[in-house]
């Protein structure tokens, strides 16, 4: 009976083997594990035969029946994988064809410059603050030791508005540096203060490839008891090395602006010649990036900040300057003509 | 300003080459802004004496020209119309690299026949030599040039163009360079030669000099030259104020030019014949006083402008440009040369009322010491008595009211450590500021130096500009770098820092490309957006308007905004989704104008990207209002949108934004007028938002709601209402019914299907309660009285 068995197996599992459809299979089911299979009646019968022989029949028979439900069982899957396989090969895509877009915006890169920028002194300590366009001569000029005959003036032409001027802050004009923001900081907030000014600036100037009568600037302020000129080369230095790279050579130099005293311009080794000399550095090397220094005693002392208690410093970059430099676009226009071919590069 | 290094070099000794001489300068607050080497390519090129000049066999403008070249002769074929025998040439060999004179490029210098006769290299012009644009003959060398000398040793120098910030008029001439450069490299400065064989007769018996106004000059000194003869200077004065960037004249001038230069002090020669009275008066311009200027104009002068005058008229605009009337001219013989010291305010306010900049003015402007005055007029008296003859009165006039004597100034050590972060003795500091020519006492209580500034700096007036010097001269690179120990600051971010870049980022995200455009506008764009005649010109206009597109402050951004749709659209066909997020500008009453932060944004074309996947449809007003929406909801709660009346949008097709009773925006279809001015011609959506009125709805504190537990019943109703029911009258009454948790619409239709002058809309209604699983009954009832109330109050019925 056992070797019965054993052959019944070997045989159902050969036919099984053999099947390709699900119809077929379904046919061997009934055939071999149904009700009326020999495998069932041979397993009805087990009752009819001697207790030994019923306890050792018994147990091959349901092996047998596990194994080849067990076989049942792993074809159906196979089957179902070959069948959703051919469904498959019926669906094909073509995967370089173009997905369907998303619409795209972007910032303006002077904007994301302006982000980028800030989040760096940000993560210094120093917060955002904003002032003005419209400006009086005394923010803008006076608070920062520059007054009307300074040669300074000759530098920043300015645009002046057609409004009656104030008899103590003199005639209104658009600011010609954010710098003016500075003068309002001292004058409003008391030490310890660490800001970073971003925003427009204007200059009374014909327009061409390097000047906009419109672009902008970030300055920077940090006055407290105890800070120095190294803090002022550190904090600057940092800011290089996050925006330029760890690699970039920085450079301080004695300058002159007269809100602050020492006077230092920082820059940076030439981005196209890596201090070699080119045409974009002037063959120098070097590419000015900011101009910066030791908060003057005399701006402090207007804004009551007793410059015996307190010391700082200040400064303040051109914003257009950092994505001409990295993109290497060579046309300051461009960021006001807001083309979309140019836009949608960045 | 433009330094000969040649010239330098009989100032101070320099031992650093040409480039690390300039990195000095520059690091210490003189700025290279470039260097010129002339001679760098005249490898060959020799100095040689024409010995002989013979016909050219074949043409008659050429000559056959020998060269005396020490080594040897040799004979080149010149066509020059200047040449003559014994004059000092530039003779280039054949393989010399020289400039074309046609051309201007750099060209080899090959051997060639020139009319059958060969040429064995050629007598240089200036053009030829990159010196100049000169080519119309060639360059003729002083007689005392040395025959068979290198071209380059002879004439050969390094220019260097440095940026002299605005505090530092004294390096605004070739001596204060070299004390810089003495300074800066352990040399000493060579003092200038300023002595003179005097005649007997006193100045003072010549002339006098009376200064009226003297808050307008500090001082006045004058020197006197007779029998002079005016003529040409000689070559190497005028190769030196060429190279220097001015243009030789005449030998008095000329000799003015270059004390100026070379001094830092300006100077001016009057024919001393047309002195009237013997007299000099320094004196305010009467109100409309007239003078003819050198360059023939007539100038009319105001009150607060000071004049160089004598018994009976204005004979300079003193510091600016002299008068016609006593100009050195050819016939001129007897020289009275001024030098002094004006006012600088004064100074820069006459130079730009008569728009007459000038390198005198410049320096004037700038405030130059008055104490420079008598060295550069004694070496100006000098040269003249050399180089044009004559004999120089005995002294000098000299009326100094403004004299003030130099205090020390005290730069106590701790100072130096609390700025710089740097510790420096005494003994370093008096090391650094000695060589700068301060004089320098170590205080010992409390520790520090007494310096007193030199007479030529005029920038030095309190302990931090010490600072400063010492900080360049030991080196700004000397100077530690830490960062900021000190305590951080309270941290309160500025709020509409934080929603501008919110907006900012949620418009992007929507495909809105950012735009930034000029602050300023013009009168004929802003028309555009309104009726014809009725825009009334913006209030914050330009005093000085670069151009009419630049006249106004922008009073709106959607003028701007549109003008870049406009232009984009030349070149894009598909969607276009641009803002800009910046300031208008409106007037205020005795103030500055409130600057207010606008957010205006454009929607035109398609409204998906361009692609081969199906559908390609337009943009319409829903689009518009479905990113203000998508914008607001993640910064107010609620905003309402009610029937809009902004004049540049389609009278029908557009909404007020309304946020707690406020009207903060707008959103619509633009006007086709409107669209029209602007030559746009497609259908184009408009949203704007003040974000400065915004910002106040956007700080509330947000509190969660919790999730609900019992499960949602959902009902869909349709309505038939006549065709002027809003949606949002029927989705309020519905919203007021208790149980109810939403209500959306689904469909909106009019047209064969409904009867004329209705509409109907879907409603999907959900609800629910927060306590327990609602029954069919409990629905039903509420659904009922729904129908009940749109019914009564909106003629609703439902639709079969």
């Amino acid at each position: 009976m056992i070797s019965r068995l054993e052959q019944l197996k070997l045989d159902a599992l050969r036919e099984l083997d053999l099947i390709t459809g699900a119809k077929e299979l379904e046919l061997w089911r009934v055939n071999c594990l149904g009700k009326k299979s020999e495998l069932t009646n041979i397993l009805r019968s087990l009752s009819s035969l001697a207790v030994e022989e019923r306890k050792s029949v018994g147990a091959a028979a349901n092996r047998v029946r596990a194994e080849l439900e067990n076989g049942l069982t792993q074809k159906k899957c196979a089957l179902r994988e070959i069948q959703l396989a051919a469904a498959a090969r019926e669906e094909d895509v073509d995967v370089t064809l173009p997905g369907r877009p998303l619409l795209t915006g972007r910032l303006h890169p002077i904007t994301e410059t302006i982000y980028e920028v800030c989040e760096i002194f940000n993560s210094m300590g120093f917060q955002v603050t904003e002032g003005p366009d419209v400006e009086w001569n005394y923010y803008n000029f006076e608070a920062l030791n520059i007054p009307d005959d300074h040669p300074a003036r000759d530098v920043m032409s300015t645009s002046w508005v057609d409004i009656e001027a104030d008899k103590d802050r003199g005639p209104m004009l658009l600011r010609t540096h954010t710098t003016s923001v500075t003068a309002r900081v001292v004058e409003s907030r008391e030490p310890p203060i660490r800001v970073v000014e971003p925003g427009k600036v204007y200059r009374y100037e014909a327009t061409d490839a390097t000047h906009t009568p419109m672009f902008h600037q970030i300055d920077g302020l940090a006055i407290d008891k105890g800070i120095t000129m190294a803090d002022l080369k550190g904090t600057l230095y940092e800011f290089a090395r996050r925006f330029f790279g760890e690699d970039r050579g920085v450079r301080f130099r004695c300058d002159y602006f007269p809100f602050v005293e020492p006077g230092v311009e920082m820059a940076i080794e030439c981005l196209v010649c890596n201090g070699k000399g080119c045409r974009l550095c002037g063959n120098t090397g070097w590419i000015e990036i900011l101009g910066a220094g030791m908060a003057h005693p005399q701006v402090l002392k207007r804004g009551d900040i007793d410059p015996e208690t307190y010391s700082g410093f200040a400064f303040g970059m051109g914003i257009d300057r950092l994505p001409m430099l990295r993109y290497g676009i060579d046309d300051i226009r461009l960021f006001y003509s807001n083309d979309l071919r140019f836009l949608s590069q960045f | 300003m433009k330094i000969s290094l040649k010239w330098l070099r009989e100032y101070v000794d320099i031992t650093l080459s040409p480039h690390e001489l300039a990195n000095r300068l520059t690091m210490a607050g003189t700025e290279t802004e470039g260097i010129q080497f002339i001679g760098e390519n005249w490898a060959g090129i020799v100095i040689g004496e024409i010995t002989a000049i013979n016909p050219h066999p074949n043409a008659d403008r050429l000559k056959l020209v020998t060269i005396d070249l020490g080594s040897g002769q040799t004979t080149v074929v010149c066509g020059a119309p200047n040449i003559r025998i014994g004059s000092k040439v530039a003779f280039a060999p054949v393989g010399t690299q020289l400039i074309d004179g046609h051309s201007g490029k750099s060209l080899r210098l090959k051997s060639a026949k020139i009319r059958g006769v060969t040429s064995n290299g050629m007598a240089c012009s200036e053009k030829e030599l990159g010196i100049s644009d000169n080519h119309e003959g060639i360059i003729i060398l002083p007689d005392e040039a040395p025959i068979s000398t290198p071209l380059a040793d002879y004439l050969g120098d390094v220019i260097y163009d440095l940026a002299i910030t605005a505090n530092r008029p004294d390096c605004l001439s070739i001596i204060g360079i070299a004390r810089e450069v003495a300074a800066l490299t352990g040399q000493k400065l060579h003092p200038p030669d300023i002595n003179y064989e005097e005649a007997t007769s006193p100045i003072e018996q010549q002339i006098s000099v009376e200064i009226t106004a003297p808050e307008l000059c500090s001082r006045y000194c004058a020197s006197l030259i007779t029998g002079i003869r005016v003529a040409e200077s000689p070559w190497w004065l005028q190769q030196r104020l060429l190279k220097c960037g001015m243009r030789p004249i005449n030998n008095i001038v000329d000799i003015t030019n270059y004390v100026m230069l070379e001094h830092g002090q300006p100077l001016h020669a009057f024919d001393y014949d047309q002195i009237q009275g013997r007299g000099i008066i320094v004196r305010r311009a009467v109100a409309d006083e007239r003078i003819t200027t050198l360059d023939g104009l007539e100038r009319t002068l105001s009150s607060n402008m000071l004049v160089i005058a004598d018994k009976e008229r204005a004979a300079a605009i003193a510091g600016i440009m002299g008068g016609i009337d006593s100009e050195v001219t050819d016939g001129t013989t007897s020289i009275l040369l001024e030098a002094a010291n004006f006012n600088p305010a004064s100074i820069h306010h006459t130079g730009s009322a008569l728009h007459l900049p000038s390198e005198a003015c410049i320096r004037f402007e700038r405030g130059i010491r008055p104490e420079l005055v008598p060295g550069a007029l004694r070496k100006a008296t000098k040269l003249i008595i050399e180089l044009a003859g004559g004999k120089a009165a005995k002294g000098l006039v000299d009326v100094y009211p403004g004299r003030q004597e130099q205090e020390p100034i005290l730069l106590p050590t701790d100072k130096i450590r609390s700025l710089l972060g740097v510790n420096l003795s005494t003994d370093q500091i008096v090391a650094a500021l000695t060589p700068l020519g301060f004089t320098c006492k170590i205080e010992t209580q409390p520790s520090g130096v007494w310096a007193t500034t030199p007479y030529w700096r005029s920038d030095i007036n309190q302990a931090v500009d010490l600072i400063e010097e010492v900080a360049r001269i030991i080196g700004y690179d000397k100077i530690p770098t830490t960062l900021l120990g000190t305590t951080l600051p309270s941290q309160s971010p500025e709020p509409m820092v934080n929603l501008k870049q919110r907006i900012r980022c949620s418009l992007t995200g929507y495909g809105f490309q950012e735009t930034v455009t000029y602050s300023l506008t013009g009168l004929e764009m802003l028309k555009k957006l309104l009726p014809e005649n009725s825009l009334e010109p913006p209030s914050i206009r330009m005093a000085n308007p670069m151009t009419a597109e630049q006249e106004y402050l922008r009073p709106n951004l959607r003028a701007n905004l549109l003008t870049t749709l406009c232009s984009n659209r030349k070149h894009e066909d598909g969607g276009i989704r641009i803002f800009e997020l910046g300031k208008v500008y409106l007037p205020r009453q005795k103030d500055l104008p409130d600057e207010p932060e606008v957010l205006c944004a454009l929607l035109s074309g398609s409204r998906q990207g361009k692609s081969w996947h199906d559908g390609n449809s337009l943009v319409d007003f829903y689009d518009a209002k479905g990113t203000v929406e998508g914008l607001l909801h993640r910064l107010v709660t609620n905003p309402d949108f009610e029937k809009g009346s902004d004049a540049s949008l389609h009278p029908n097709k557009q909404a007020a934004i309304v946020i707690s009773g406020n009207k903060l925006g707008v959103v619509g279809e633009l006007h086709p007028r409107v669209r029209e001015a602007f030559d746009i011609s497609e259908a184009t959506y408009l949203f704007e938002v003040n974000v400065t009125a915004l910002l106040p709805f956007t700080t509330g504190h947000k509190m969660f709601r919790p999730i609900p537990r019992f499960p949602a019943v959902v009902r869909d109703i349709a309505l038939i209402v006549d065709s002027g029911v809003t949606h949002y009258s029927i989705q309020s009454n519905i919203e007021g019914f208790p149980l109810v948790a939403g209500v959306t619409v689904f469909d909106v239709y009019s047209g064969s299907q409904v009867p004329r002058g209705k509409k109907s809309l879907a409603y999907r209604i959900t609800f629910q309660s927060p306590d327990h699983t609602l029954t069919d009954d409990e629905v039903n009832q509420v659904q009922q009285q729904i129908m009940d109330k749109l019914s009564r109050e909106l003629g609703a019925t439902l639709r079969s």
